[in-house]
């Protein structure tokens, strides 16, 4: 048997349901986006750029720094010019007599190197940027997550771990990864599949952060 | 005729303001951040490193081109494969212990981040501990594995420069694609609001 009218009047109420839940749903939706955005709601904090503009910028960066000085850009070399220098100054005969830091130091101190001003540019364009964005603030970052102490040991032992293992292969992610492979070396692919096979590997092992 | 092979203040100075100054826009002054990439949650490293790769890759090659840029005139790294293997594995590791890299901890300490100034610590003891023991077993790592014939695979295996860089820009697609799909099914990226709020 067939009953058009109730069948109508039935669609129309599923509809109506329907279309009630959809407007509780949207306005429900909207009210979240609202209170979302309160609630983050730190308006000063600006976000970081795309990866992919990101990446341009600093694709750009290093082909400038290669036109202006013939290499690309790094960091742990600043590191090994500041042990050179500090050492020539603290323990000038050992660390003349040493057989890594005693050729960097045959001319002279190697602080105030391209690398060591350029590690000082860091520190002031880093300054900038999070200064313009919102983005700085004072924190010992990890010691919610994993304890200050533990924290100290994961970022003391990281630091030596990395410091260490560029002074092996000649350069750190910047200098040997990032320039390196923009140069096309093959060192730098080699470099950047174990470190970042490495990486994921440990990562599962250790919480570092 | 590029490059003009200017090592001193200014030059160094620039390019590392530049340098600091869009890594900390990437979110790189962030272990939260950085570290999100070994958990495959936020692919921003592989992103940002693999488009800068290729950005200024193709624009030396460019320069070369038009004959803006002398031919074998920039620096490339020794092709000693052994000391790239060993040491990327330790900076690797040290990356996910530590939350940085050498680079990236200046930056997280200009953001405010103390952590990294004892990660900057530690890259200082590392540095003068390789130091302190270099002999002959640290010197044979650094000669394993040399590739005598040069240092980039055009000068090894005579790969045309244009199809490594096509290799490259297929790699960045990739990169993007399944970074992308990873980060679509994962807890999401990483946020500037939760960098600056911290490891929780």
């Amino acid at each position: 048997m067939r009953l058009p009218g109730r069948h109508a009047g039935f669609s129309r109420l599923i509809d109506n349901e329907i279309g009630a839940r959809q407007r509780q749903r949207f306005g429900h939706r909207k009210e979240n986006i609202v209170s979302a955005s309160e609630k983050q709601g730190n308006p000063k904090i600006k976000p970081f750029w795309s990866p992919l503009a990101a990446g341009i910028a600093l694709g750009l960066v290093l082909l400038l720094t290669f036109v202006l000085s013939g290499h690309g850009l790094g960091a742990s070399g600043a590191a090994t010019d500041m042990v050179a220098g500090v050492g020539l100054k603290l323990a000038p005969e050992a660390t003349k007599a040493n057989g890594y830091l005693g050729p960097m130091v045959a001319d002279g101190s190697p602080m105030g190197s391209w690398m060591t001003w350029e590690i000082l540019g860091v520190a002031i364009g880093a300054l900038v940027a999070a200064f313009m964005a919102g983005r700085f603030r004072v924190q010992f970052d990890g010691s919610r997550s994993i304890g200050t102490p533990a924290r100290l040991i994961s970022t003391l032992a990281g630091g030596v771990m990395a410091g260490f293992g560029a002074r092996i292969a000649g350069g750190c992610t910047s200098g040997l990864g990032l320039s390196g492979a923009a140069a096309l070396g093959i060192s730098a692919f080699v470099f950047l599949a174990l470190f970042f096979a490495t990486g994921m590997i440990v990562s599962r092992l250790v919480k570092g952060v | 005729m590029f490059p003009l092979n200017e090592s001193g203040m200014l030059s160094g100075l620039l390019c590392g303001i530049l340098f600091g100054y869009a890594l900390e826009n990437a979110g790189f002054g962030s272990p939260v951040k950085l570290n999100a990439q070994f958990k495959l949650s936020d692919w921003a490293v592989f992103k940002v490193m693999f488009t800068a790769i290729v950005v200024a890759a193709v624009g030396l090659w460019l320069l070369r081109l038009v004959g803006l840029m002398k031919p074998d005139s920039i620096a490339v790294p020794q092709a000693a494969l052994m000391a790239s293997a060993v040491g990327g594995a330790l900076v690797g590791a040290g990356f996910a212990v530590g939350g940085y890299c050498p680079g990236t901890s200046v930056v997280g300490l200009f953001s405010g981040r103390l952590d990294a100034l004892v990660f900057i610590v530690g890259v200082v003891l590392g540095t003068t501990g390789f130091a302190v023991f270099y002999g002959a077993a640290l010197k044979s790592l650094k000669a394993a594995w040399l590739i005598a014939e040069g240092d980039t695979f055009t000068d090894v295996y005579g790969t045309p420069e244009p199809v490594v860089l096509a290799v490259l820009g297929l790699a960045l697609v990739a990169v993007f694609y399944f970074g992308s799909w990873f980060e679509r099914r994962g807890t999401g990226t990483i946020t500037a609001e939760q960098a600056v709020e911290g490891a929780r």
